[in-house]
């Protein structure tokens, strides 16, 4: 019998050519997955990695429903011209508590892996309310919109206790304070400021949008990206250990 | 008598579906006034108003029917042809509905005033653009000529009576649900799986329902053996499905409103998202259009398959080395070296099998040359699969690190695709519609072939200056970002934009972000 006339048992039969797709297509995907679950190299040992604050974590929902990432990048290549324009280049453990990630994949506006501090709350909100007021050759559409918009506070508790379910580790006072942390974090005046930095160490604690009232989503947009990146400490990284 | 009362019976698909459809009326209704935002509820009442509507369409249709279908007339197969017929249709219309918000988007990047609302700002209006194309039209495509095929070639009428139909309206409701979604701002934000938690589910009721409904025509077909197209539709049913379940599990923050957190995070969220993302391309784009191509242009030509070996050989090699190539959008990320480097050789291996398949398709024609000088629409077929192997020579190239380090994140990818898509996808699609309209319909041909002439040389001409303009664009981007001058600073961190990189170096932050990024 020659080899070409063995595969016809799966000409002839519809359930023994499932069951061989199956198990073809299953391989590559189990090899290239399920290693990095366990492989305790795949996300670095590093200090400082801490959950989102409400306010941020309701910014990065901002920045998820308008879908920045389709512009922006989070991931900040080891190369030479990437290092030195965007920072050191970005480690997994960065994003490990990051649902979804958010590493891009086509850059029409710059990495924002460590906008992060870069630049001033003033310039965010006008870059937002009109990108072309302060970088004349952005393409980026204007985000005036979100400053009419109240951030949802009364349910970020649930997105807390959802992220907690999937493995972000919250704790109950987190979530109990869910609330109060979006007012503290945008009144550096106010008694809860200290609190909340003991929970979320490196929180940026400001007026954002330089408005009173209620945090806006533009206090909360802000909030995210004036963190992204500056949580891991790169003078007490050590490289070597984490070779992978 | 007694025959005509035995036949006019209610089915169990009929009942089961009526109650299931009053019983998601009810919850749909539920879900409406209870919902915890704006847009949950707006789906929920389209929910609900679709099935109502579904449960009066069953039971007028069950009032209007004599008997059931017969399965032959006459010794012939009665296929059942009104499904394909609605998916062409919505095929054409998403067609023209997804290439629209293309081009808008595209205007938008070289006009940004043209993001006149939230509803439509690029952001939002991208993944209306990539799903209308790729899951509305194509999948639309891959519906109707997938119920034709497996019909024909197992001449047996498709399985199922009313199933097929919740296929055909269930994916499109899907895309309708999905596509308002994103203008709403309901996204989950990976990159060609945006739809939120509860479009999900509906999706993997419907394409469970479509793989049974494909495995039963199967089952009772009267020919021997399962025809090679069909090898290609059934890898493409079940790797989507597995991809899909793998991609999307998520906890719905409330199950009464629209936002998700995806269950993986950072980097096994990444992998599991171009483990799918680019076998979205590899079984929805590729392997169903290969059966597209593996149907529609032995027909055209009336020439039989050039190689039945190399079909077995490129079937079983591209399948298995496809599920490999996902890490190479991953290239230089936090993704481990390892994987990164797998990712990279079957992605060059996948090379050797897609031309595999490229050589399966042209050879077809050895004897039938002569076709193309006359028959435009075999014609565009033709050049489909040589885009086909364009773009899966240019593929595994970028896939290779060093090309890839100047490569992502460019306008060089987004070109990529377009040769793909328009090139492959959009031409043979085109071609087995042209096939395909008039054989359902009864007519003996299309309209007018002058005119699908002019579609096969206006639409050649713009995916060449298309994918040309974009490879320029492409290149000089990754040129510039690595550019530097002779003492040894960036070229374009912190210049002054000049004529020339003005759209190229939008890439570039502006000089406050790069003077404080060298320290």
């Amino acid at each position: 019998m020659s080899v070409w006339s063995r595969h016809k048992i799966f000409e002839t039969n519809s359930i023994v050519l499932i069951v061989g797709i199956l198990l073809v297509i299953a391989i590559g995907g189990l090899v290239e997955i399920t290693p990095l679950f366990y492989l305790k190299s795949t996300i670095e040992k590093v200090d400082g990695i801490r959950p989102y604050t409400p306010l941020e974590l309701a910014g990065r929902n901002v920045y998820i429903r308008e879908g920045c990432y389709l512009c922006h990048s989070q991931m900040i290549r080891p190369l030479r011209d990437e290092i030195e324009r965007y920072g050191h280049y970005s480690l997994a453990a960065e994003s490990m508590y990051d649902h979804p990630f958010q590493w891009g994949s086509k850059r029409t506006g710059p990495d924002l892996a460590r906008v992060g501090g870069k630049y001033s709350d003033d310039w965010h909100v006008k870059h937002l309310m009109n990108p072309r007021s302060v970088v004349p050759q952005s393409v980026m559409p204007n985000y005036a919109f979100l400053e009419n918009n109240k951030v949802d506070v009364a349910s970020l508790a649930d997105h807390l206790r959802a992220n907690r379910t999937l493995g972000v580790p919250y704790t109950d006072e987190d979530i109990k304070k869910a609330a109060a942390d979006v007012a503290a974090q945008v009144d550096p005046d106010g008694a809860g400021a200290a609190d909340l930095l003991k929970r979320y160490p490196k929180a940026v604690v400001r007026n954002f949008d330089g408005q009173g009232g209620d945090p806006t989503e533009l206090d909360a947009l802000i909030a995210y990206l004036q963190m992204l990146g500056t949580l891991v400490d790169f003078k007490l990284y050590d490289e070597k250990a984490n070779l992978r | 008598m007694n025959q005509a009362l035995n036949a006019k019976r209610i089915t169990l698909g009929e009942g089961g579906l009526t109650i299931v459809f009053a019983l998601t009326t009810a919850l749909s209704i539920y879900a409406a006034i209870f919902a915890k935002d704006a847009p949950f509820a707006f789906h929920a009442s389209l929910a609900a108003a679709i099935s109502a509507w579904a449960v009066f369409a069953i039971i007028l249709r069950y009032r209007n029917r004599a008997g059931l279908p017969p399965q032959e007339i006459n010794g012939l197969p009665n296929y059942n042809l009104a499904p394909i017929k609605f998916l062409s249709f919505m095929a054409m219309f998403w067609g023209i509905a997804g290439f629209s918000a293309g081009l808008y988007i595209a205007l938008e990047l070289a006009f940004p005033g043209l993001n006149i609302a939230q509803w439509v700002n690029f952001g939002r209006l991208r993944p209306l653009h990539t799903s209308a194309v790729i899951f509305a039209f194509g999948g639309n495509v891959l519906l109707a000529t997938s119920f034709y095929v497996v019909q024909k070639t197992s001449r047996a009428r498709l399985a199922g009576d009313l199933a097929p139909w919740f296929v055909a309206i269930g994916y499109n409701f899907f895309i309708v649900i999905a596509g308002t979604g994103y203008l709403l701002g309901v996204t989950q934000s990976k990159e060609y799986a945006e739809p939120e938690w509860y479009a999900d589910l509906w999706l993997t009721i419907v394409w469970v329902t479509y793989l049974l409904v494909f495995l039963a025509t199967l089952m009772k077909r009267k020919e021997p053996h399962i025809y090679v197209a069909n090898w290609f539709y059934l890898a493409f049913i079940i790797t989507i499905a597995v991809l899909h379940l793998g991609n999307n599990p998520t906890l719905p923050v409330s199950f009464l409103g629209s936002k998700s957190y995806i269950a993986w995070s950072g980097v096994q969220d990444a992998m599991f998202q171009w483990w799918y993302g680019h076998n979205a391309v590899g079984f929805f784009l590729t392997a169903g259009f290969l059966a597209i191509m593996y149907y529609f242009i032995p027909k055209r030509a009336e020439r039989p398959v050039y190689s039945y070996r190399l079909s077995i050989i490129h079937f079983w090699a591209l399948i298995f080395l496809y599920i490999w190539a996902g890490p190479h959008h991953l290239h230089y990320t936090a993704l481990p070296d390892w994987t990164q480097t797998l990712g990279m050789t079957f992605s060059i291996m996948l090379w050797m099998p897609s031309w595999g398949g490229m050589i399966n398709g042209l050879m077809t024609l050895s004897g039938a040359w002569d076709k193309l000088r006359t028959d435009p629409v075999l014609r565009m077929m033709v050049v489909s699969v040589a885009f086909y192997g364009m773009s899966t020579f240019e593929g595994p190239m970028m896939a290779i690190k060093a090309v890839n380090s100047l490569s992502h994140y460019t306008d060089w990818t987004v070109g990529h695709v377009h040769s793909g898509a328009l090139g492959w996808v959009g031409f043979v699609s085109f071609g087995a519609l042209y096939c395909l309209v008039p054989w359902i319909w009864g007519r003996k041909q299309v309209y007018s072939l002058k005119l699908v002439s002019w579609h096969f040389w206006i639409a050649t001409l713009g995916i060449v200056l298309y994918i040309s303009a974009m490879w320029v664009s492409g290149i000089l981007q990754g040129l510039m970002r690595r550019a530097y001058t002779s003492l040894g600073f960036l070229e374009y961190s912190s210049s002054k934009p000049s004529k020339r990189c003005i759209p190229s170096t939008s890439s570039v932050p502006p000089a406050e972000a790069c003077s404080s990024s060298v320290r």
